[in-house]
């Protein structure tokens, strides 16, 4: 597995050992060792959850290891924070986006490192024309004066990325720097990325699209679980032996155990759209129909359109179009909680922010959608509440000392679970998850997997939507793929294959995008 | 899984129960302390007469807080209740005195309960309008309530230039007469004011904790996105949140004439920091998602017994500014370390759980 030393031009500029981290509830990396060879680019690959954002915020000093050390240049560092780190050389692009839309391009560049005359006043001239030399480098005509909240979402990217560029960093983390680019901006970072590789910048870089990563890549490290499970040169590397490693020669059991017979169609969604902000449509003529006892996965890729194709369901967005049917009658309520009586309910994918109220104890946030079944004349009845509560804690094998404790005292898996329960709660004929198992460990994930089997065995539709790959094929009775807000293709479980998948999710991203490039030329 | 219990032991445990039920409790505790120490050092504290004085003074701040509870609950502020009471008691006084005039020559006079119900109205109108304000322009609830704080007090000067409407008996021709019953009055010892909060304080714990609409106040609070996506209806549990508060305060207004027979225009002002105020002491959290009806009456109690007392002690009322903030920024600094420590104890069970499993 190891075969590290055939290559040894590149020096060695950081290295983990041992690195350790637990969050409640979760062990998000395992004893992992990790180096980083300046003049080339490290490439760090696996699934959701694996534990590559967590080894990248501990190596920029956003979160402290557990236990494992660090050591740059061979001399042991303790990051305390991000200064601490960036002090080190160490700049990381964050996959999230991490910049200001209220303030401008050269003051987001230079935030809390401002170019001072005197310590004082800020030295606006200096940092426009080195932020405008740094976009010049990126090949790109954004003003240092334009508010970031204005730009694209790609340029905003850009922008994220110069902003490492000016603290010279020596490493720098790139988290997924190219999910929101479009092919012609992706080539342009490529060029970026040869350059610094050639001033001897020693480049980490994370993303899901495989064939990026073996063109651009010297390294590879991949990870499972929080474990490393192959480390090698680029040099002979394949899909398959990435993909092999990713997901493990023995497979996660979630193979289709219940064979049940599927019913009538209980739900049917046709020629939704969702215009864009920017123009252009982020749900595009989307159908889809759906049985009892039916699960249907929606891969695709970051931005594909999937959550708000499921947020039109869930009548979030006021501008979407087409129509929805359940068991053959049109869905015209315009409420959420109209759609929940009719028997829709959604699981979202942002577990803290969408699904639950923190503060509220574990019964309250369970029965927040279905109180009305406990209620008589106005009179709420607890006894009644914490009855069907329990039953489901029990149902679900929720781990918790009290339904009254605040649900933010569950790990996420056994949140994840509470956000279930009160779907189920609500008896739904239809039942939408949004990334069920981001987020929750591996156990958690095959108990969540499991329950999903449960309730299709018992006649409900589940709608869910995935990017891991693993997830949808084993999963799904039939597999949608969506990219850029369209349904590229169908797949029924039997005929679906790995790459298919990979290239469907794929194919409306490049040719797309050209075609936007393009446009964007005629137009100049 | 992966437990990172740091149990400690089981006296230890008991002792952060034992800290824990203090905590949850010092609202209580505070109100036993200041009334035993008054109790020693004012002189007539224990009398029954300033008993009744003392819970009169109370009961309108208690009003104004409870109503307040529920705006905090749902993570916004209301700060027009103080000139809704200068205006609802302008109201009552102009109805009394004046009437309607139809401008055909007539007069229309209410009879008394028309009054309170025309009163009540105007409190709940100018709730309805902070909430449409709110939810359906999108104005932030410190800005709305601001705006309306001014528009409220101006109507209130604008009505009768800024004089007092005085002598409300009202005139017995006309049932308008009795105003005083709700100031003055008493029933089996008790004054009507006193009633009226318990009615209103026992109805408030009541849609609190009982009803889905209590539930759905709490959920916006804590998550305005995860409650809209379960199905909360989040404006109309905002609209009536400002409609119960503008409806207190109303009843202030109204209790307040009534006591001076009297009604002026300045009535109420900072009446809505006292408010926030007993909320705040009585462990409303003002992020939203927290607090509780119980907290806030007792927390108004606090406060009340707290300048009454510092006065009949002859305390000059600078000092007793001076205290009543103290007190305040004490109890929310004491409110931050029991929030820490209930967090720490879940998560103790909780790790104690996995940990049985594992």
């Amino acid at each position: 597995m190891n075969d590290l030393s055939c290559n040894e031009e590149h020096q060695i500029g950081l290295t983990v050992r041992g690195a350790t981290k637990v969050y409640p509830g979760t062990l998000a990396l395992n004893e992992v060792d990790f180096d980083v060879r300046l003049g080339a680019v490290n490439v760090l690959v696996g699934e959701n959850g694996a534990g590559k954002s967590t080894l990248m915020k501990v190596i920029a000093g956003v979160e402290q290891l557990t236990s494992g050390e660090i050591a740059v240049d061979g001399k042991r560092v303790q990051f305390a924070d991000t200064r601490a780190a960036a002090a080190h050389g160490i700049g990381i692009v964050f996959q999230e986006l991490n910049l200001f839309p209220n303030m401008t391009v050269a003051d987001n560049i230079f935030i809390a490192r401002e170019k001072t005359r005197g310590g004082v006043d800020i030295d606006s001239r200096n940092q426009q024309s080195e932020a405008a030399s740094l976009m010049k480098r990126l090949e790109h005509d954004i003003s240092p004066d334009a508010l970031v909240g204005e730009l694209s979402i790609g340029e905003q990217q850009i922008v994220e990325i110069a902003k490492a560029l000016a603290q010279d960093a020596r490493i720098l983390i790139m988290d997924e720097p190219t999910s929101a680019l479009s092919a012609a901006e992706v080539e342009i970072l490529f060029r970026v990325i040869k350059d610094l590789k050639k001033s001897g910048v020693g480049i980490i870089y994370i993303s899901h699209r495989l064939e990026e990563l073996i063109r651009i890549g010297d390294y590879i490290t991949v990870l499972r679980d929080g474990c490393i499970t192959g480390s090698r040169s680029m040099a002979g590397v394949e899909v398959s032996w990435i993909v092999r490693n990713m997901i493990g020669a023995a497979s996660k059991d979630f193979s289709k155990s219940l064979t049940h017979q599927l019913g009538a169609e209980v739900f049917r969604a046709e020629d939704i759209c969702l215009p864009s902000k920017n123009g252009g449509f982020v749900v595009d003529r989307v159908s889809v129909s759906l049985k009892a006892g039916e699960i249907v996965g929606i891969y695709g890729l970051m931005g594909a359109g999937r959550s708000e194709f499921f947020e039109c369901i869930m009548a979030q967005h006021p501008m979407c179009t087409g129509k929805f049917y359940v068991d053959g009658k049109p869905l015209d309520e315009t409420s959420v909680a109209g759609r929940i009586e009719r028997g829709i309910a959604l699981i979202p994918e942002d577990r803290k922010g969408a699904g639950l109220v923190q503060i509220l104890p574990i019964r309250e946030n369970m029965s927040l959608s279905s109180l009305m079944k406990f209620t008589k004349r106005g009179y709420l009845s607890i006894k009644k509440e914490r009855k069907a509560v329990a039953d489901m804690v029990r149902d679900l094998f929720i781990k918790v000392a009290s339904v009254e404790n605040p649900v933010s005292s569950l790990s996420g898996g056994n949140q994840q679970k509470v956000v279930i329960g009160k779907a189920l709660m609500t008896n739904p004929k239809l039942l939408l998850m949004d990334e069920p198992s981001r987020g929750i460990d591996i156990g958690a994930k095959g108990e969540v997997f499991q329950e999903m089997r449960k309730l299709a065995a018992d006649g409900l539709g589940i709608l869910f939507v995935t990017s891991d790959l693993e997830e949808v094929m084993s999963l799904s009775d039939r597999i949608l793929v969506m990219s850029k807000g369209r349904v590229i293709k169908e797949f029924t479980q039997q005929e679906a294959t790995e790459e298919q998948i990979i290239a469907a999710s794929a194919v409306g991203h490049t040719t797309t995008s050209q075609k936007t490039a393009e446009n964007r030329e005629l137009q100049i | 899984m992966t437990s990172i219990a740091s149990a400690g032991t089981a006296s230890g445990n008991s002792n952060q129960t034992w800290l824990l039920l203090l905590l949850k409790l010092r609202t209580f505790i505070a109100l036993i302390l200041v009334f035993a120490f008054f109790a020693f050092a004012a002189p007539n504290f224990l009398s029954a007469a300033n008993f009744v004085i003392m819970s009169k003074h109370v009961a309108l701040n208690a009003f104004l807080a409870i109503g307040m509870t529920f705006v905090i609950i749902t993570g916004g502020i209301d700060l027009s209740v103080g000139s809704i009471v200068g205006l609802c008691g302008m109201v009552a006084g102009w109805l009394i005195l004046n009437g309607v005039d139809l401008g055909i020559g007539y007069t229309l006079y209410f009879n008394i309960f028309e009054i309170f119900a025309i009163t009540l109205f105007v409190g709940v109108l100018f709730g309805a309008i902070n909430g449409a304000l709110i939810t359906k322009l999108n104005v932030a609830p410190f800005i709305a309530t601001l705006g309306t704080l001014y528009v409220a007090r101006g109507l209130a000067l604008l009505s009768s230039d800024g004089a007092t409407f005085p002598n409300l008996v009202g005139n017995p021709e006309f049932g308008s007469n009795g105003l005083s019953v709700l100031g003055s009055g008493a029933f089996m010892g008790i004054p009507v004011s006193i009633w009226i909060l318990i009615a209103v304080g026992c109805g408030a714990a009541y849609i609190a904790g009982r009803t889905p609409l209590g539930r759905h106040i709490y959920a916006v609070g804590g998550n305005e996105h995860a409650a809209a996506l379960s199905g909360v209806k989040v404006n109309r549990v905002k609209m009536f949140v400002y409609m119960f508060s503008g409806f207190c305060a109303a009843i202030v207004g109204l209790v307040i004439s009534s006591q001076l027979v009297a009604s002026h225009p300045a009535t109420g002002e900072t009446f809505e920091l006292n408010a926030i105020a007993a909320a705040v002491l009585g462990g409303t959290s003002m992020s939203g998602g927290r607090g509780r009806i119980a907290g806030t009456i007792i927390g108004a109690f606090v406060i009340g017994i707290l300048s009454d007392g510092l006065v009949m002690m002859g305390v000059s009322s600078f000092w007793q500014t001076v205290i009543k903030g103290l007190v305040i920024i004490a109890a929310v600094v004491v409110d931050q370390a029991q929030q820490r420590l209930q967090a720490k104890v879940a998560l103790q069970q909780q790790a104690a759980l996995s940990k049985q499993e594992g």
